[in-house]
């Protein structure tokens, strides 16, 4: 009763005081609790978004990873199909150059400059030139042959023309030459040709008969100790005689005519 | 031509005619004394102490009237008199023009009989071979035109007299020659050379030679009349004279370009041509040597042509067959084949021309064929280390070098041999050639010569062991180069092919050095 009702008096009052403690209470924590309780939410929004990002995260992760497996497996055949494609042209590349070595060797060494001809061109030139010294040598021989011969016919010839001039020198049975002196063992070689000179009367010579006189000794062979076609030299019968033969006596028609 | 009356047959006619025949008496005396007067004078003439005298008894003008006479005889005789004057001496041939004696002669050369032709071309050729300027008066007063024509006569003689004096008149120069052209001279000179006649053939190829002497048309135009394929028959005939001058006109023609000498040689002379150098009148060998030099100078291809019928053993022959100023042409003939090309060098090499040029070198004295000799040296050695090293076993750099430093030298032998010593000593990798001539040398030399030793020292151990024991390392030593030239790079790049105290040993004053360290040396 009373007491009870100041109990509860005082239960109300407590409880006012507890009531108005606890909402002066709660309103000052109320910003606290509303912060902390606004920390709770947000931190579980935060958890929420996050497993929904990692959610998502990890699905684009594993599509990412698919996509790039796949491109670079595509480029790595790619880089396959390269290195093998560049593989095989320096395969090519290579045998070429080997090929185009071998063929300029050889085309250098064949056309350019060729050793083996260079050589044999140079042999042959030696040999040549060999041939060349010996042949002008039997020419030049030859030549000096011919002209020592020439010049020998013409020396012979004047001696033979000079014997005819001096016909009258021959020696006689009774009176030796002048070419032939007793004190000399064999008669001189002048006497010799006068003995061979065909004497001729001396007439008026045609130019074609004085030409035909010098003109005639003279053969090309060089062998001319007997064979001189001179028409004042005997036969080579009478050659070693020592007869002179003597022209015909009185024949008048050779008179001296001018 | 006029009937000239004989004065003598009128001496027979009656005595009632005495005066008349003492009318006749006079100017047949007077006819003997002008032709005695003239031969008297043809025959002093031709002595050449009389020709003063008679020159300063004024015998020209005498001379000049005569050549007018009635008589021909007396003209001709006259007019060879004038010629053996004017052959004589300058100041005559000079006083002839000035007489102006040469326009009667051109006018009567048309006119007269041969014997009268060829004296008047006689006094032609005698005034035109002084001198271009009385070679000018004589074409000017229109002698060319007169020759030509006498060239077209049957008479060989005048034939000839025509075209010696035509070749004199060319031989001065080129406008000279030009005129004697342009009159016509050159086909009619051609058939000349198909006469019979040797001296007729002799004076046109002469003729012809000194045309196409002086510049590459005029040759042109003696190739153009078919002169090369006569030429070129002539050459196996004997006579000595002709082949000279036959041989002296091809030369002519085939200096001036390749084109020409080609013609030449299609004409296939070749073969021939080299049998001719055994011939025993020098000039005619000269002459061949001349033109092979002139045939070769042009091209590889042809020295070619004349290296391959073997032309180089008979040239290199000749050389030692002959002497003095002879030889030139040969030389430089060697030197031109060389110069193409490293095969025909070592051709030239092969037909043993290098002791033949060694001869060459030690025998002459004048210094232009020494000059000749060291440049085809030069051209001979200058190709690779073969053709160097034929060079150096004739032992010739040190003679080439010795011709360098000679100080009578002239300056041209100087400059070739120099240039030839340095061209050969660039590609010369024979030591013991080098060897010699790293003693009393100038720095210049010295330089490519120890650049020599430096390439080839560091590879070869025989050549370095010899480079020692005969004393090359000492010398090397005793060299002062500036530090940092050529020559110190290559000395120190020799250096550095030795061990260190070999190059010590060798260098100047170790002795020296050796002493100081005895000095300084502590027993210890």
């Amino acid at each position: 009763d009373m007491a009870e009702l100041l109990k509860i008096k005082s239960e109300a009052e407590d409880f006012q005081s507890e009531y108005f403690y606890r909402n002066s209470q709660a309103e000052e924590k109320r910003q606290k609790e509303n912060q902390a309780a606004t920390q709770i939410q947000s931190w579980f929004r935060a958890c929420k978004v996050r497993a929904y990002f990692s959610h998502l995260h990890k699905k684009a992760v594993i599509i990412q990873k698919i996509w790039r497996g796949f491109t670079a497996r595509a480029r790595f055949r790619q880089m396959v199909k390269a290195a093998y494609f560049i593989m095989k042209m320096n395969f090519y590349e290579e045998m070429a150059v080997r090929i185009q070595r071998r063929w300029r060797g050889f085309f250098v060494r064949k056309y350019i400059h060729n050793f083996y001809a260079r050589k044999s061109y140079l042999e042959g030139l030696f040999r040549k030139n060999e041939l060349v010294r010996r042949e002008l040598d039997e020419l030049e021989e030859l030549q000096k042959r011919e002209r020592d011969c020439l010049e020998m016919v013409k020396e012979q010839t004047a001696k033979v023309y000079q014997a005819y001039r001096l016909h009258h020198l021959l020696s006689t049975k009774q009176c030796p030459g002048v070419f032939n002196s007793p004190f000399r063992s064999a008669p001189h070689e002048m006497e010799q040709l006068l003995r061979q000179v065909k004497y001729q009367a001396p007439t008026r010579l045609a130019p074609g008969g004085r030409a035909c006189l010098l003109g005639m000794p003279g053969p090309a062979a060089p062998s001319f100790s007997g064979t001189l076609g001179s028409p004042w030299i005997k036969t080579t019968q009478t050659r070693c005689s020592s007869r002179p033969i003597l022209p015909p006596i009185g024949s008048k028609k050779q008179q001296v005519r001018w | 031509m006029q009937h000239i009356p004989d004065y003598t047959v009128l001496l027979d006619l009656s005595r009632s005619q005495t005066v008349f025949l003492s009318v006749f008496a006079v100017f047949e005396q007077y006819q003997k004394s002008r032709m005695q007067f003239v031969q008297t004078v043809a025959d002093l003439a031709s002595r050449p102490q009389n020709i003063e005298m008679l020159q300063n008894a004024g015998v020209m003008s005498m001379l000049r009237p005569l050549m007018l006479d009635v008589v021909p005889s007396i003209q001709q005789t006259a007019a060879l008199a004038l010629g053996r004057l004017a052959d004589h001496s300058d100041d005559l041939a000079e006083a002839v023009v000035k007489e102006d004696i040469l326009p009667q002669l051109v006018h009567s050369l048309a006119s007269q009989n041969r014997f009268y032709k060829k004296a008047a071309a006689f006094v032609l050729r005698a005034v035109a071979k002084h001198s271009p300027e009385l070679s000018q008066a004589v074409v000017a007063c229109g002698g060319v035109d007169a020759l030509v024509l006498c060239l077209e006569e049957f008479d060989p003689g005048v034939k000839e007299a025509a075209a010696w004096a035509l070749g004199f008149i060319a031989r001065h120069n080129a406008l000279l020659s030009q005129s004697v052209v342009d009159a016509g001279a050159v086909p009619l000179l051609v058939l000349c050379l198909l006469e019979p006649e040797m001296a007729l053939k002799r004076i046109a190829a002469s003729t012809l030679s000194d045309i196409s002497k002086h510049t590459p048309e005029l040759a042109q135009t003696v190739v153009d009349c078919g002169a090369i394929a006569h030429l070129a028959q002539m050459i196996l005939n004997p006579d000595a004279k002709l082949k000279r001058q036959v041989f002296s006109a091809l030369s002519q023609i085939s200096k001036h370009s390749v084109s020409l000498a080609e013609m030449v040689i299609e004409a296939e002379i070749f073969p021939a041509a080299v049998a001719c150098l055994r011939d025993p009148d020098e000039y005619v060998r000269k002459n061949v040597t001349t033109l092979m030099r002139e045939v070769v100078k042009h091209t590889p291809e042809l020295s070619q042509v004349i290296v391959n019928c073997g032309g180089m053993a008979a040239v290199i022959d000749y050389l030692g067959n002959c002497r003095g100023n002879l030889r030139l042409p040969a030389i430089m003939m060697l030197g031109y084949v060389a110069a193409h090309s490293e095969n025909l060098a070592m051709a030239v090499i092969l037909s043993k021309g290098v002791p033949q040029l060694a001869l060459c070198l030690s025998e002459e004295s004048e210094h232009h064929i020494k000059a000749a000799t060291a440049w085809s040296i030069g051209q001979i050695g200058h190709h690779t280390p073969e053709h160097a090293k034929a060079v150096a076993t004739a032992h010739l750099l040190p003679k080439l070098l010795e011709l360098y430093m000679d100080a009578n030298s002239s300056e041209d032998l100087q400059a070739k041999s120099k240039k030839a010593l340095k061209s050969v000593l660039q590609k010369c990798t024979y030591l013991p050639g080098l060897e010699p001539l790293l003693y009393d040398v100038p720095s210049n030399i010295l330089k490519h010569v120890v650049c020599q030793f430096s390439k080839v020292l560091p590879h070869d151990s025989k050549a370095r062991r010899l480079f020692v024991t005969s004393g090359g390392l000492k010398k090397l030593q005793e060299i002062e180069a500036e530090p940092g030239s050529l020559l110190q790079e290559h000395i120190n790049a020799i250096n550095s092919c030795f061990p260190e105290e070999i190059v010590r040993y060798y260098s100047p004053g170790y002795s020296e050095v050796l002493l100081e360290r005895l000095e300084n040396y502590q027993p210890a």
